[in-house]
């Protein structure tokens, strides 16, 4: 493995950036269906390669530690070096193979959603784009290459959402996806170099190591900007504005982009600088009161959106929630287990939906849907099962693993006092309940809302991938349950540090809690299924009006923010760079102007009157000279 | 061989305006192979050069005016080797991309664009001030003329006001450099302008306050550094394609240039002193160029002032006086003259085809001139500093000097990358995303081959500098180096406590 | 023996003829001949002080002052016609390009 990894990770990275490259130069010559298959296949490549690299990694045995691959220096001035280096460790293992993973599998499906689009080698060329930027932000090794990484992914995110630029809503959610992303990236880079004024290193294992030693301001300091960083790409309050709007883009982007791959990205930061972040517990409890503010916002709104895939996608954000409640639990392992299992259901909800719309002609408002369940039976069946891994019923995969997060926000609870996000973990439960179950009887049951449509079953390419994800919604708990010997949870231990100090010793109750969280889940199915049955929609009254307004933060954005900077923007272009600065400048030019205008009268262009002049001084100083 | 490198371009503009009347193809093609002679001859000078070595290098010298102590003197070390390529590279480029779009006067301009490039060269290469005045007033003539003559319809007004602007702001500069060398006299005890002779010259704090104000009075109107740019807009908007380009991508170097150039060496303390301010105009430009430049409606004009933004990183790392400042600063300015002069051809290949400047003219590009949308993409990321492109390292390598000094600076400066994403993006939706709806659609043809070729080695640039960018960094290290040192002694007296010396 | 003094008199009254005539006249050619009057009223008041002081000095002077007469009239008169040609009078209140 040692002399494997270098030559593995790069193939790793090799195959999505060849199918990049090809779907990017050949472009047209590929025909209709050749960059899908190009795409999927490099995706592919990806895949095997990462099982391959984990196959040479679990034969290393348990004590294999992280494996550094060096690639040389990239630039440097001074003190500061940055040396390109990867990373390879169960994190990262785990990582590559969700990304290639899922991704292999809606590359295949986007082949047949994207069957009637003009631009197919655009649309993989970016896809496959997005996947070696991935796979680049979970191998990196150093805080520099993971951020090229992140930015990289942050690009064809926007690429990709404003695939159709000619709608203006496709292009303005790119734009707003990359600028509010790049805001947590400006608290990011602020955050690397803190840490390399300070470590004098950005590699990965070095801060890891040495960020214990640091002192505890500059250490919280460091985890803040980074989180907050992180709020940006993985949508977390206040940063989360993006990514329902993010969902004008092709829905297997939705899918893989917004739900699966990267927007977890923020979630694996704080893994991958557990080192940093455990040894802070000013900054976990930020994290872990924000993910739970988070995963409850989110939840709330999801109850009361009409678009089917915002509802989806509120619901991303929401479990993003959890996941940061896990971090700031300090489990990161419950943490990377939700994300894996919520990639593979969330996954699955988002291409049962793009099926919906794929069957109704690009119509997404469960208003005008309804009656889906009898033509589109697998797609309605892949959405119930995604929706009940979503909700947390047993023994589907999100059962285990938010269940596992739970717990360890209540053992954090016990440790500390701050039941806080236990709380808002388990009320976000029960929400999640509700909404789903409102969303899937909207979609599937009763009659159509709109008789006229002929909607018809999605081809096998798109199925066969929902059937996958589906067998994983319900297998990936097995990933660690501990009735299956939690393998997903041991082969993560050793790449995550522990925690020490006041959670060591505290075990919470696993059985009781595990009992409530069912009968919360079961109980917003009920009462999910009451509301809405017969596809009744129910307002809410006030409240709900709120909830469809998104608790009015965008408005609030628009309001204080986006309008009074633009406003600024026009005042200082106006006002004061061409009214009172350049007014300035022209007004010394001016000056001087009319200065020579009025010297100029003195040239009246009468030869005798300068003659006179030449008299009457010479005589001036004539009378001078004989006066001194 | 710096010589033969400054006055090919000369030598070349005497043979051009010896080709008869009515032969454009010819001057155009002459034109095209003297620049690109003079970008071998540069990168021969780039293969002479040691990297180990932060002093100048390659020197020439002839007595020129013994009896003034004026000399001719050049030279080259890390700091101008970067330019000299930079300029290398950005003419045969702006030469090919004005290929089309100039159609009257062809000779005419090719004089005068041959005439810029000696200019600027023996400008970044000048080891005698007098000399260096020489060049620097030089280079206005052309360029004057480049906007005047080929220029919008404003441009009478634009050119008057960057002669005038950048002239009057250079005069104070020669009295100087006339004190100067009066003070070296008694010192040396011979006449003199050569700069390293006047390097030794020790100057209390007072004169040299004064004498550095005046240089950097001059420098400051070039680069501009806020409040002083306004004649920036003017300028690029109402200049041709190519003018714009070369007075984006080499220009507002000259500025800069100078403050790395002559700031450490001649005025070391005052240097120090005036950092702070140095740095706080610099912010100041980069929040205010990036908010102004969002609220423009004319393209070029928007692209002029993201070049008061991007300006104001470069002015923050000289302003930071350490090596990640310094070096990121000289990347930088390398980065701004391959994006930014992209940038202006990109509107250029836009204007040739629609003659009109406005965001609001345009709209849905893309889908007509998909090509088109891939380059203009790619140096739109590099502007934006997105990590994989050129414009990232610069912009890290001056953020992270900047925090050294101050966390503040950094902070302040940071807001510079989120601005840029959003007037950039913004700027882009405008012409080529949303429903087709240009002005003259039909005239929205896809980018030709000759233009995609005036393209290419920018874009080469882009990410090879963004990849790669130790080639660079390495030729300048030593010489900035060499020029921190002379600032050591007073910035001893003002280390701030975070910045830590790393390991 | 007639005094110096009335030499210099007499310089003094042709010099402020000349003058007076630059300052009053029109007519270029007239004021050409003003000038010319001057310069002579020069001419002679060097004359007379070279003889007062036995100097050589001042005679000398007189012979350059001649050499740049002369170069001034060939000049002078090739500009007036020149002028005239243009613009048919020599009138010089007419030809004031330079006013302000």
């Amino acid at each position: 493995m040692e002399g494997l990894a270098p030559a593995g990770v790069l193939l790793l990275l090799a195959w999505p950036l060849a199918g990049w490259l090809a779907n990017g130069l050949l472009g047209r010559r590929l025909g209709r269906i050749g960059p899908g298959l190009i795409g999927s296949a490099a995706v592919a490549g990806s895949f095997a390669t990462a099982l391959g690299l984990l196959a040479a990694y679990r034969a290393l045995g348990p004590e294999a530690g992280p494996i550094p691959v060096p690639l040389g220096a990239w630039f440097g001035a001074g003190a500061l070096v940055v040396d390109a280096s990867l990373l390879v460790d169960p994190l990262a293992l785990t990582m590559a193979l969700v990304v290639s993973g899922v991704g292999f599998l809606i590359h295949v499906y986007a082949i047949g959603y994207m069957a009637g689009d003009p631009h197919p080698a655009r649309f993989f060329a970016y896809l496959n784009l997005f996947v070696f930027a991935m796979l680049l932000l979970v191998t990196a090794g150093n805080l520099l290459v993971l951020f090229v990484g992140w930015e990289l992914v942050g690009v064809c995110s926007y690429l990709l959402i404003g695939f159709w630029f000619d709608r203006p809503a496709a292009a303005t959610a790119g734009r707003k996806a990359f600028v509010t992303n790049r805001v947590g990236d400006a608290a990011f880079l602020l955050g690397l170099f803190l840490l390399f004024t300070s470590v004098g290193s950005l590699d990965i294992l070095k801060v890891g190591e040495a960020a214990s030693a640091l002192p505890g301001g500059v250490r919280l300091a460091a985890a803040l900007l980074l989180f907050a960083g992180a709020t940006g790409k993985s949508a977390q309050i206040p940063l989360h504005v993006w990514l329902p709007d993010a969902m004008e883009g092709p829905t297997p982007v939705s899918a893989l982009i917004h739900a699966a791959t990267m927007v977890t990205a923020g979630v694996f930061l704080i893994a991958r600088l557990g080192g940093l972040f455990l040894a802070t517990p000013g900054a976990m409890a930020v994290v872990a009161v924000l993910g739970a503010l988070t995963a409850f916002f989110a939840a709330t709104v999801a109850l009361r959106q009409h678009d089917l895939k915002r509802v989806l996608a509120y619901s991303t954000i929401s479990q993003l929630g959890y996941m940061f409640v896990a971090m700031g639990a300090f489990a990161p392992a419950a943490g990377m287990f939700h994300l894996v299992t919520h990639a593979f259901f969330k996954a699955l909800l988002f291409l049962a939906a793009g099926s919906v719309m794929h069957a109704m002609h690009d119509v997404i408002d469960v208003r005008r849907l309804g009656g889906l369940a009898r033509p589109l039976r697998q797609t309605a069946l892949g959405f119930v099962v995604g929706g009940l891994a979503l909700a947390g019923v047993p023994p589907f995969a999100g059962f285990f693993s938010k269940d596992l997060i739970l717990e360890h926000a209540f053992a954090l609870g016990m440790a500390t006092g701050n039941y806080l996000p236990y709380l808002l973990g388990l009320l976000t439960a029960f929400v999640t309940a509700v909404y789903i179950t409102r969303a899937a009887l909207l979609t599937f049951s009763g009659r159509p809302a709109e008789p006229g449509a002929r909607p018809h079953e999605a081809p096998p390419v798109m199925l066969w991938p929902m059937a996958l994800l589906a067998v994983l919604s319900v297998a990936g708990g097995g990933l660690g349950a501990r009735a299956a010997g939690e393998p997903l949870l041991r082969f993560l231990e050793p790449a995550l540090p522990h925690p020490d100090g006041a959670l060591a010793g505290v075990h919470a109750p696993a059985g009781p809690l595990m009992v409530l969280s069912v009968a919360v889940a079961a109980a917003g199915v009920a009462l999910g299924w009451t509301l809405h049955r017969g596809r009744r929609d129910p307002a809410l009254g006030a409240l709900g009006g709120v909830l469809e307004q998104r608790w009015y933060i965008d408005a609030l954005y628009e309001a204080a923010l986006l309008r009074p900077a633009r406003a600024l923007g026009r005042w200082l272009a106006g006002p004061v760079d061409l009214g009172a600065i350049d007014a300035l400048v022209n007004g010394v030019g001016r000056g001087l102007a009319r200065l020579g205008a009025d010297v100029r009268r003195w040239q009246t262009g009468y030869a005798r009157q300068y003659a006179l002049g030449v008299l009457a001084g010479t005589v001036l100083i004539l009378v001078f000279w004989m006066l001194r | 061989m710096l010589t033969q490198l400054i006055f090919l371009p000369l030598v070349g503009a005497l043979l051009v305006a010896l080709i008869p009347r009515g032969r454009p193809d010819t001057v155009r093609w002459l034109g095209l192979l003297v620049s690109l002679a003079a970008a071998v001859l540069a990168a021969r000078v780039v293969g002479a050069f040691d990297a180990s070595s932060g002093g100048l290098q390659l020197v020439e010298r002839a007595a020129w005016i013994p009896g003034l102590g004026v000399g001719y003197a050049v030279g080259v070390d890390g700091i101008s080797l970067l330019l000299v390529g930079l300029v290398a590279v950005i003419f045969p480029v702006a030469l090919l991309g004005s290929w089309g779009s100039i159609t009257e006067r062809v000779k005419a301009y090719t004089i005068a664009m041959l005439g810029l490039q000696t200019a600027v060269l023996g400008t970044f290469l000048s080891l005698d001030l007098v000399l260096f005045y020489v060049f620097w007033e030089a280079v206005l003539i052309p360029m004057a003329f480049l906007i005047g003559v080929w220029g919008g319809p404003n441009r009478r007004y634009a050119a008057i006001k960057f002669f005038l602007y950048t002239m009057a702001a250079s005069v104070l500069m020669l009295v100087a450099i006339l004190v100067l060398h009066a003070l070296a006299a008694g010192q040396l005890g011979e006449r003199t302008f050569d700069l390293q002779r006047l390097a030794e010259v020790r100057l209390d704090a007072g004169v040299q306050g004064w004498l550095f104000a005046a240089f950097a009075l001059a420098f400051a109107v070039k680069v501009p550094v806020w409040p002083l740019h306004t004649w920036l807009p003017d300028a690029h908007t109402e200049a041709p394609t190519a003018g714009s380009v070369i007075l984006a991508a080499v220009l507002l170097k000259m500025g800069t240039y100078g403050f790395v150039r002559f700031g450490p060496m001649l005025f070391p303390e005052a240097l120090v002193a005036a950092a702070p301010l140095l740095a706080a105009l610099a912010i100041v430009g980069i929040v205010y160029g990036a908010a102004v430049s969002w609220a423009q409606t004319d393209f070029k004009r928007l692209i002029a002032f993201s070049s008061v933004s991007h300006l104001g990183f470069v002015m923050l790392g000289i302003a930071a006086l350490n090596e990640q400042g310094f070096q990121g600063s000289l990347l930088q300015m390398v980065n701004h003259g391959i994006s930014t002069g992209a940038l202006f051809m990109i509107v250029g290949v836009l204007y040739d085809r629609t003659h009109t400047r406005e965001l609001a003219d345009y709209g849905g590009v893309a889908a007509r001139m998909p090509r088109f949308a891939a380059l203009f993409t790619i140096v739109l990321l590099s502007s934006a500093a997105l990590p994989g492109t050129n414009g990232f390292v610069g912009e890290f390598l001056i953020l992270l000097g900047a925090f050294r000094v101050s966390a503040w600076w950094a902070a302040l400066g940071v807001l510079g990358v989120i601005l840029s994403a959003v007037y950039l993006l913004w700027a882009y939706q405008q012409v080529m995303h949303g429903p087709a709806t240009a002005r003259h659609p039909e005239r929205l043809t896809e980018i030709t081959p000759r233009e995609l070729l005036a393209f290419a080695p920018l874009v080469a640039l882009i990410f090879a500098i963004g990849l790669y960018p130790r080639p660079l960094l390495d030729r300048s290290e030593a010489a900035v180096r060499a020029a921190l040192d002379r600032l050591e002694r007073p910035a001893q007296q003002r280390i701030v406590p975070q910045a830590r010396e790393p390991r | 023996m007639v005094p110096a003094t009335a030499y210099l008199a007499l310089s003094a009254v042709l010099f402020t003829l000349g003058a007076a005539g630059v300052l009053v006249r029109r007519n270029a050619l007239i004021i050409f001949m003003s000038v010319e009057l001057m310069l002579n009223s020069v001419n002679l008041a060097f004359v007379t002080f070279a003889r007062q002081h036995l100097s050589i000095d001042g005679q000398v002077i007189v012979f350059f002052v001649l050499v740049i007469a002369a170069v001034e009239v060939v000049v002078g008169l090739a500009l007036i016609v020149d002028i005239f040609r243009s613009r048919e009078t020599v009138d010089i209140d007419d030809v004031d390009l330079l006013r302000g």
